[in-house]
């Protein structure tokens, strides 16, 4: 069904939802109610969580799949300290254009890239991010080479030092990126990258163009991973190479086949919910590491949809659910 | 110093050759890339590790290791095959590759956390070195070992897909598995075999790696895996001739590379190469074009 | 009087490997035609059609074609999605829905040319953008409705039965109005009740879309019962063509289908 006015009655409860989601924990971590650490870790889940969003993109959404998001999310965390200590931009628009340059960066790779089938484009997109890499690491004037960059900006390190702050600004643009990616992803243009995916000779001979819609669908997923990457910067105060190597890029992959590939809920939910459980498994120590991969097999051998498969979570069907159960009940009691 | 380096280079390729040719024919037979065959590496250099610290590092002990890795690793990818990518096998692409890389992450972090193994480095038992001096350049016994080992290896092996019924099987089945199997090819034992042969020969080259390269980690497959991957389609991913060739086109790369230019530009020479060659020729030097049927 | 000529074909050649797959494939179609493709199995049948709608590039031979505004069109080397604008429209043999969306996004898909909204209005949800949404919804329901499919309009394309899912794949080339449609074996797995539904469809739909229709079928009762004339293939080259009473009777084509034998037997009466 579609909207016929800008803001009508549908939109006003997934609205105090986000409000709620947003504004509350912020005042409860600022009055340390909820205390630092646990703040950092749902923080970073949100970062996650904007990674995963940013591989789906391309993975799920386009049927695509990049093996080297986690490239263009370091692109962004050093381009963000760039633009803000280097060229003295206020943060937050050091972090939008921070994913520009990464979507810049997408779209040149993508143009060779994406004309590649499957198997091929992925190996591909896992050699653009290791050289990612290895340029990081070797031009040390600007990048501080292997031994990482400090976020040393006076605004990153408010950033760093208040973790209300952190927590306000990374769940807000976690909350405008998931908005803006739902109005894309049902429109024309949404449904023609949903088309490359199903099939791409149906796709083109119905006149989507494929390799147009590919490379739409690659810049989005770089600018949101370039975005992830800017607020990771400040976040976290420091970053190193490391972040673009093949091994983050598979951790974000995993989020989104646990969560359901084409499912932004599941992304979301699976990144919260695995960076919960890393924290929580601490104890493991290095039989930590194992149970990601098994969980990964499992869900493979057993679920492969992931979590949620492609369903999403809709403010229109959870309340006419809500409704019909309570009528129910009602009826029910009636009796 | 040219010649001493494509030296070094023809060892090294020769490694990566062993290795390729399991991604290549793995690739060929079920259309899947195993992330997981660079840590096969790995296992049999620490089966290797275990059998010269037992036996000693006479040619007698390195025979019995090679012999013993081989077998270990060969078993170790029939099971991996038969538990974790033959229920996948007609599942999507991505799928299998998913299930690949987390199947290598297990290998590399149960490594780790195994008591008898652990994350930290080892010391591979080494052979006695000696050095034959030719001219200006010098050829160590052990270079000497790897190079004609492997190529003694590549022989049989391409003895075995030309002539063996085995090898007509592998053939068969990688062309088109269901009308080999309409021809009585047992395409499951097959493609159990092919995981078999690429593994015993990834783990000779995790033994001779370790030999060449003496510390051996948990984590050590990943790049020469890595390596040995571009090198397979560089070649022409599914031909096992292009494997063998990519692998020494890319071990004498990344030594003339690591000599003459940088090594730390050295890895990322590897991926370019790769990137370049999927751009101009994604099949691969030796790979046919496959059309998808309309 | 002779309808405008819509599409030429000269020669058209396409070698796979070493095998040439068609070999020298001419012929000329005019406006409203419903002409059938037809010829044994492996015969190159849909590898003409595939070179006639932009999926494959011939290796020799030209193909020329007048869009609605009878401006001049060299198809060789076009892309599919280019030959949709110019009113193109196909479906496959083995049905290529976009499965796991839904019937109705399956024919907004192909309604693409027609948004108006640009990437600013969909990101905000302008009202351009919604009344264009409006407007695709309605054209999509509308197709939907006409062949009694719109009730399921939110069901999972591939959650369709058999004959419906061949129809959604018709739906979806009508929505972009094209000019000409090349059917792939629409009859293909239909018993014949559902043969005789996909006829009366079939005419139905060159009436009221004002259709040119090429298509390939291996039925012969739909074949003879609607085409207007008939190109037969065998091994990738033309072997007959004409009305499809001429065709019946020809030798080379009874040789083509049935065997030499069959011929000896028709021969000898």
């Amino acid at each position: 069904m579609q909207n016929t006015k800008m803001f009508n009655k549908k939109m006003i409860f997934p609205l105090l939802v986000s409000l709620f989601l947003l504004i509350i924990p912020t005042i409860l971590i600022k009055f340390t109610i909820i205390d630092e650490y646990f703040a950092q870790i749902i923080t970073l889940a949100a970062i996650n969580a904007i990674m995963a969003i940013s591989v789906n993109i391309i993975c799920g959404f386009t049927g695509q799949l990049s093996l080297g998001q986690a490239s263009f999310m370091a692109i962004g965390a050093y381009m963000s300290i760039l633009l803000t200590e280097n060229l003295g931009l206020p943060m937050g628009l050091s972090i939008i254009f921070a994913g520009f340059s990464a979507a810049l960066v997408g779209f040149l790779i993508g143009f060779p890239t994406l004309k590649l089938r499957g198997d091929y484009l992925a190996i591909v997109t896992l050699g653009f991010g290791e050289i990612i890499k290895v340029i990081l690491m070797n031009f040390k004037s600007i990048t501080g080479g292997a031994n990482g960059k400090r976020f040393v900006a006076p605004a990153a390190v408010n950033f760093t030092l208040n973790p209300e702050v952190s927590f306000f600004v990374i769940v807000f643009f976690l909350i405008v990126i998931i908005v803006l990616f739902q109005n894309f992803i049902r429109s024309s243009f949404g449904r023609a990258i949903l088309a490359v995916r199903e099939d791409e000779i149906a796709a083109n001979s119905n006149g989507i163009g494929v390799f147009k819609y590919k490379m739409t669908g690659f810049i989005i997923a770089s600018f949101v991973a370039g975005i992830g990457g800017a607020l990771y910067a400040p976040f976290i105060g420091f970053i190193k190479p490391e972040m673009a190597s093949f091994n983050r890029s598979i951790e974000y992959l995993i989020f989104v086949v646990l969560g359901g590939m084409g499912s932004i809920t599941g992304s979301v939910v699976a990144a919260f919910t695995l960076t919960s459980l890393q924290e929580f498994l601490r104890f493991l120590q290095d039989y930590r590491l194992l149970v990601y991969p098994l969980i990964l097999i499992f869900v493979m051998l057993y679920k492969p949809d992931g979590l949620l498969g492609t369903r999403e979570f809709s403010f229109v069907k959870t309340e006419k659910r809500l409704f019909a159960f309570f009528k129910k009940v009602r009826v029910k009691n009636e009796k | 110093m040219v010649i001493q380096q494509l030296i070094n280079g023809i060892s090294l390729g020769s490694i990566y050759a062993l290795i390729a040719l399991g991604y290549t024919m793995v690739y060929g037979i079920v259309k899947l890339i195993n992330f997981a065959h660079g840590d096969i590496l790995m296992v049999g250099a620490y089966v290797g590790f275990f059998v010269l610290s037992a036996f000693g590092t006479s040619p007698f002990g390195f025979f019995v290791a090679i012999i013993i890795s081989m077998v270990v690793c060969a078993l170790f990818a029939i099971v991996i095959e038969r538990f974790a990518y033959r229920p996948l096998r007609n599942a999507p692409r991505l799928n299998s590759l998913i299930t690949a890389i987390a199947m290598s992450l297990i290998i590399q972090n149960a490594a780790r956390v195994i008591p008898f193994i652990g994350p930290n480095p080892r010391q591979f038992p080494t052979l006695a070195k000696s050095t034959v001096y030719i001219g200006s350049f010098s050829l160590s016994n052990i270079q000497l070992i790897v190079i004609a080992l492997s190529a003694i290896l590549m022989l049989i092996l391409a003895y075995i897909i030309k002539f063996t019924k085995i090898g007509k099987a592998l053939r068969a089945v990688s062309f088109d598995n269901k009308a080999a199997s309409l021809m009585g090819i047992s395409v499951n034992k097959t493609i159990s075999f092919t995981f078999a042969l690429g593994a015993a020969l990834a783990a000779v080259g995790g033994v001779l790696y370790a030999t060449a390269y003496p510390q051996i980690t948990p984590t050590m497959g990943a790049a020469p895996g890595l390596k040995a991957f571009i090198a397979a389609v560089l070649g022409g991913i599914g031909s096992i001739p292009g494997a063998m060739i990519g692998g020494y086109i890319l071990g004498l790369a990344e030594t003339l590379a690591k000599g003459f230019i940088s090594s730390q530009f050295a890895n990322a020479i590897s991926f370019a190469i790769l990137i370049i060659i999927l751009l101009v020729k994604p099949t691969g030097l030796m790979g046919k074009n496959e059309r998808e049927k309309v | 009087m002779k309808n405008k000529m819509i599409m030429q074909a000269t020669d058209l050649s396409i070698v796979f490997g070493g095998l040439r797959a068609v070999d020298k494939f001419s012929f000329e179609l005019y406006q409203n035609e419903l002409v059938g493709l037809i010829g044994p199995n492996g015969a190159g049948k849909t590898t003409v059609f595939n070179m006639l709608t932009g999926i494959y590039t011939p290796t020799e031979g030209e193909i020329i074609y007048w869009d609605e505004r009878s401006r001049v069109h060299s198809i060789g080397k076009k892309q599919p999605a280019v030959l949709n604008k110019v009113g193109i429209a196909r479906t496959f043999q083995n049905i290529r829905l976009f499965n796991s969306l839904s019937v109705i996004d399956n024919v907004k898909i192909a309604l693409h040319a027609h948004r108006k909204a640009n990437i600013f209005d969909v990101l905000l949800r302008t009202k351009k953008f919604r009344s264009d949404e409006g407007i695709i919804e309605e054209k999509a329901l509308q197709l939907l409705s006409l062949f009694k499919i719109a009730d399921k309009k939110d069901e999972l394309a591939k959650n369709l039965p058999y004959g419906e899912q061949r129809k959604l794949e018709i739906v979806r080339a009508l929505a972009a109005r094209p000019q000409v449609l090349f059917l792939d074996e629409p009859a293909a797995g239909m018993n014949p009740q559902e043969t005789e539904e996909l006829m009366e469809l079939i005419a139905f739909i060159r009436k009221e879309f004002d259709l040119t229709i090429l298509l390939i079928e291996h039925d012969m009762k739909l074949v003879m019962g609607i085409c207007e004339r008939l190109i037969v293939l065998d091994y990738g080259k033309i072997i007959a063509r004409g009305l499809p009473e001429e065709i019946k009777k020809d030798p080379q084509v009874i040789k083509a289908y049935l065997g030499e034998e069959a011929l000896e037997h028709v021969e000898s009466e």
